[in-house]
C-alpha cells in the first residue's frame, strides 16, 4: 500500500482541474450510450453497477449490454428508454476530473438542455452518421452558442453503420461549416466515433486508420479551458453580510460572496453598485485565513476600509469597466413552463444575488430554433421557445452582458404564485 | 497548473460554500441533517468555513434509529460541544412507540426506511424550511437527478419528473407555507473528492472509518456487525475480523469492508483501487432497481 500512497500524493492527484461538459444529441443519436462508453472504458463503472445493468439489459431483452442504462436513472426513463431530465455523472482520469450534464435531446426538453448547458465549459454534440446534420443539430448548436459554451466537439456517431467511411465523415464536417458560420462558433472540433463499439471514444479506432486526430477522451483531457471570466473585470455579488456579535470580532464586517469575474487583491480600490460608493479592500478572508488575493470562482469574505452600506444583492466591482445599472433590461429568454410568458405580466426576477420584480414590456423577436430565422414577437412565448424580450424591473439591476460574464449577465424568471422557475434569461 | 486556476477540491469547496450561504440568505429555519457519516461531517465543516467568524448558523438534526454505532454518537456529541451547536434528535423508537410507523420483522428487518416518517415529523414540528443534506449525485442513479435546491411539497414528497430547472448558480428557494427544501451542497462531489478533502483539511473522523477489530457475520457476501439489534440466521456464524466502514448508516444496513486502512492516505489508496461502489455495501439499495427513487419520492434523505 505504501508505494501506491506515495504515487497518489505526488502526481498531482490532489490538485487536478475540473471540466464540466454537456452532451446534446437527439433521441437515437446514442448519447447515453456514449456516456456509458466513456464511463465504462475509463473504468469508472464499478462491478456492482455493471451487474445491475447486465441484469436490467437482459430483463428488457437486450442481447448486448445496454450502456445507456448507466445513465438513465429514473423509472420512467428506463421504461421508455429515453432521457427526461438532466442527470449528472462523474468520472476522473489521471489527468482531469469531469462532471457531465447528460441532457435530453427531444425538442420538448429544450429547457433541460439549456439547464445542462448553463454550467458547461464544453459541449459534445452528437450527429448520427447515417442522417448527417439535421434540424436538431442546428438547434443543439444554437443552444450551445446562446449559452456561450466556449468549446464544441462534434461527434459523428454510428460510423460502424456507414462502413467507417471517411467520405461520410468529411461530408458531414463540410455541411456543419454552414452552422459554424451562421452561429459564428469558434473552437469546433470533429471526431468520427462508434459509441456502441468504442471506436475513438477512449481508444483509437482500428476501423478508421484514416482518422489521425485525438480520441474524444484525449480531447476532453487536454483542451485548455478559456480563462476569459478570470481575467475579466472584477465582480463580487454580495451574498451575505457577516457581522459577529462577539468581543473578539467586534469590528468585523465581512461581505461574503463568490467571485464571478476577475481577480481581487488586498488594497484594491472598489466601487459598490448600484450605490456607487467607493472604498478599498482592507482584507480578504477565507475562514480563519487572510489572503493577499483571490480569483474567480472562489468563495471569499471581504472587509472594506470604510463603514459603508452594503447588502445582499449589491455587486462589488473593480477598477476596470463598471457593470451597467438599469431598470430596462433586454434579454434572450428561453421559456420553460406550460403557461406561456405573457406581455404585461409580472414575474419575480433573480439575478446574481439580487431579487426583484419585473414586468415584460414586449417580445421583440422569437427565434425559430429549427431555422434560426427571427420572427416578429407576439404577445406570448410558449414552452421551449426562445425570444428576445424587454423587461422593466422594480429595482435597478447591476449587470454585464451575458457574452461578457455568464454570472452577472444571467437571470431567471419565477412565477409569483407557484414560485416555479419559468424561464432563463441572458442579458443582451 | 497556472496560478489563477482553482484545483478541483477548491472549486468544489467554493461551490458548496456558495450554496450554504444561499441557504442562510434565503431561508428562515435551515437545519443540517447530521448522520455522523463522512458526508454530513464534511457539510458541517463547510458550514463552519462559510460563515466564520460567525458560529454555524444551523442546528444539527440527527435521525436516530436506535441502532447506531456507539462511535458515531460519541463523535456527534463531541463535535456539537466543540462547535457550540444545537443538536436536535428525532427518534425512530419514539415514532414506533407512538404508532407512527411499524417495525419491520424478520432477518432483513431494518429501521432505515422508517426514518423517513421520523424525519418528516421533525421537519414539521420544528418548522424547518431547508434541510441540508450530504447526499451526492454520484452515489446512486436517482440521486444523479437531484438539484442543489430540491423542492418538497407539503407532504414532504419529491417529484422527480417535474423538478424546477436549476440554471447557472441561481438557486430558487421560494416556496409556499408548509413546503420545504432539501439542499445538497456537496451534490457535485464524488466519494474520492470527499476523502481527499478530509485529508487536505485534516478533518477528524469517527474511528469506525479506520480499521478495527469487530465481531461480524457474513450475509449474502456482505459483512455486517454482530450487534444485539441484528437477528442472525441459524447458518450465520459470528467471527472477528479487521474491518472498517465505507459508509456509515444504521447498523442494520451498513456493510463493513475487510480493510487494514489505518490512515486517511490508506483509505484514499483503498478507494482508488476498489471495484465496488460505496453503496454496493448498502442493504437498503439492494432491495430493488429503483429502491432509492422510491424512498426519495416518499421524503427520504
Amino acid at each position: 500500500m505504501e508505494n501506491k500512497t506515495i504515487k497518489l500524493f505526488t502526481n498531482g492527484y490532489l490538485d487536478m482541474d475540473l471540466l464540466r461538459f454537456t452532451t446534446a444529441g437527439s433521441v437515437d443519436d446514442g448519447k447515453s450510450t456514449l456516456i456509458g462508453r466513456l464511463l465504462y472504458d475509463s473504468k469508472s463503472i464499478f462491478e456492482d453497477q455493471l451487474k445491475a445493468v447486465e441484469a436490467a439489459s437482459q430483463r428488457s431483452g437486450n442481447e448486448e449490454m445496454n450502456l445507456a442504462l448507466f445513465t438513465d436513472g429514473l423509472r420512467a426513463e428506463r421504461e421508455q428508454g429515453i432521457t427526461i431530465d438532466v442527470a449528472y455523472r462523474y468520472f476522473a482520469t489521471p489527468k482531469r476530473k469531469f462532471i457531465i450534464a447528460d441532457t435530453p435531446g427531444h425538442i420538448q426538453y429544450t429547457r433541460n438542455m439549456v439547464t445542462g448547458a448553463s454550467t458547461a465549459d464544453l459541449a459534445v454534440i452528437l450527429i448520427d452518421a447515417r442522417n448527417g446534420t439535421m434540424e436538431q443539430t442546428l438547434r443543439h448548436s444554437y443552444i450551445a452558442s446562446l449559452l456561450a459554451i466556449p468549446y464544441i466537439i462534434v461527434c459523428i456517431n454510428k460510423m460502424d453503420l456507414v462502413n467507417f467511411s471517411e467520405k461520410v465523415f468529411e461530408d458531414i464536417k463540410l455541411k456543419y461549416n454552414d452552422i459554424t458560420n451562421k452561429l459564428q462558433l469558434s473552437n469546433v472540433k470533429f471526431i468520427p466515433i462508434s459509441a456502441k463499439l468504442g471506436d475513438n471514444v477512449v481508444d483509437c479506432s482500428a476501423n478508421m486508420p484514416w482518422y489521425t486526430g485525438d480520441t474524444l477522451m484525449n480531447m476532453l483531457e487536454t483542451i485548455v479551458i478559456d480563462h476569459k471570466t478570470k481575467f475579466a473585470d472584477m465582480r463580487l455579488p454580495v451574498q451575505y453580510v457577516i457581522r459577529p456579535v462577539s468581543d473578539k470580532f467586534h469590528d468585523f464586517r465581512g461581505y461574503a460572496g463568490r467571485l464571478s469575474g476577475g481577480i481581487l487583491k488586498k488594497g484594491d480600490a472598489v466601487v459598490v453598485m448600484p450605490s456607487g460608493q467607493r472604498s478599498t479592500v482592507a482584507a480578504i478572508n477565507q475562514c480563519d485565513r487572510e489572503l493577499d488575493e483571490a480569483f474567480t470562482p472562489d468563495s471569499i469574505t471581504v472587509q472594506l476600509t470604510d463603514d459603508i452600506d452594503v447588502s445582499r444583492g449589491d455587486i462589488i466591482a473593480g477598477e476596470g469597466e463598471k457593470p451597467s445599472v438599469s431598470q430596462d433590461i433586454n434579454a434572450m429568454v428561453c421559456w420553460f413552463n406550460e403557461n406561456p410568458l405573457q406581455v404585461n405580466s409580472k414575474y419575480i426576477i433573480m439575478h446574481a444575488t439580487k431579487e426583484t420584480v419585473g414586468i415584460v414590456k414586449s417580445i421583440e423577436n422569437t427565434v425559430n430554433i429549427n431555422t434560426l430565422e427571427l420572427e416578429p414577437g407576439g404577445t406570448a412565448l410558449n414552452m421551449n421557445e426562445i425570444a428576445s424580450i424587454k423587461i422593466k424591473t422594480a429595482q435597478p439591476l447591476v449587470f454585464d452582458s451575458y457574452k461578457k460574464n455568464r454570472t452577472t449577465g444571467s437571470l431567471i424568471l419565477i412565477d409569483s404564485n407557484t414560485f416555479e422557475t419559468l424561464g432563463a434569461g441572458m442579458i443582451i | 497548473m497556472d496560478k489563477y486556476r482553482l484545483t478541483h477540491l477548491r472549486e468544489l469547496e467554493a461551490e458548496s460554500i456558495f450554496v450554504l450561504r444561499e441557504v442562510a440568505a434565503q431561508f428562515q429555519r435551515p437545519v443540517i441533517l447530521f448522520s455522523g457519516g463522512k458526508d454530513s461531517i464534511v457539510v458541517t465543516h463547510l458550514a463552519y468555513k462559510a460563515f466564520y467568524p460567525l458560529k454555524i448558523l444551523f442546528p444539527l438534526l440527527h435521525i436516530d434509529t436506535g441502532h447506531n454505532f456507539v462511535e458515531t454518537l460519541e463523535y456527534r456529541d463531541a463535535l456539537v460541544k466543540k462547535l457550540g451547536l444545537t443538536l436536535i434528535v428525532g427518534s425512530v423508537q419514539e415514532s414506533i412507540d407512538a404508532g407512527r410507523v411499524k417495525e419491520e420483522t424478520g432477518y432483513h428487518a431494518s429501521r432505515n426506511k422508517l426514518q423517513t416518517v421520523t424525519l418528516l415529523d421533525a421537519i414539521e414540528r420544528h418548522k424547518f424550511d431547508a434541510a441540508i443534506g450530504g447526499a451526492r449525485r454520484d452515489e446512486e442513479k436517482a440521486r444523479a437527478k437531484e438539484r442543489f435546491f430540491s423542492h418538497r411539497d407539503e407532504f414532504g414528497q419529491w417529484n422527480p419528473k417535474n423538478q424546477r430547472p436549476e440554471l447557472w448558480n441561481i438557486f430558487n428557494g421560494k416556496k409556499n407555507m408548509g413546503e420545504h427544501f432539501r439542499v445538497f451542497p456537496i451534490g457535485n462531489w464524488t466519494e474520492m473528492d470527499v476523502w481527499q478533502y478530509i485529508y487536505r483539511e485534516n478533518i477528524e473522523m469517527p474511528s469506525i472509518y479506520f480499521t478495527h477489530e469487530r465481531k461480524v457475520f457474513n450475509r449474502d457476501g456482505q459483512w455486517l456487525a454482530a450487534e444485539p439489534c441484528m437477528k442472525l440466521k441459524p447458518s450465520e456464524i459470528v467471527e472477528t475480523k479487521q474491518v472498517r466502514c465505507r459508509t456509515v448508516g444504521d447498523i442494520s444496513c451498513t456493510g463493513l469492508t475487510l480493510s487494514k486502512a489505518e490512515s486517511l492516505e490508506d483509505i484514499i489508496s483503498e478507494i482508488a483501487a476498489t471495484h465496488v461502489t460505496e453503496r454496493g455495501g448498502r442493504a437498503d439499495d439492494q432491495r430493488s432497481d429503483t429502491a432509492m427513487e422510491d424512498r426519495k419520492i416518499a421524503g427520504y434523505f
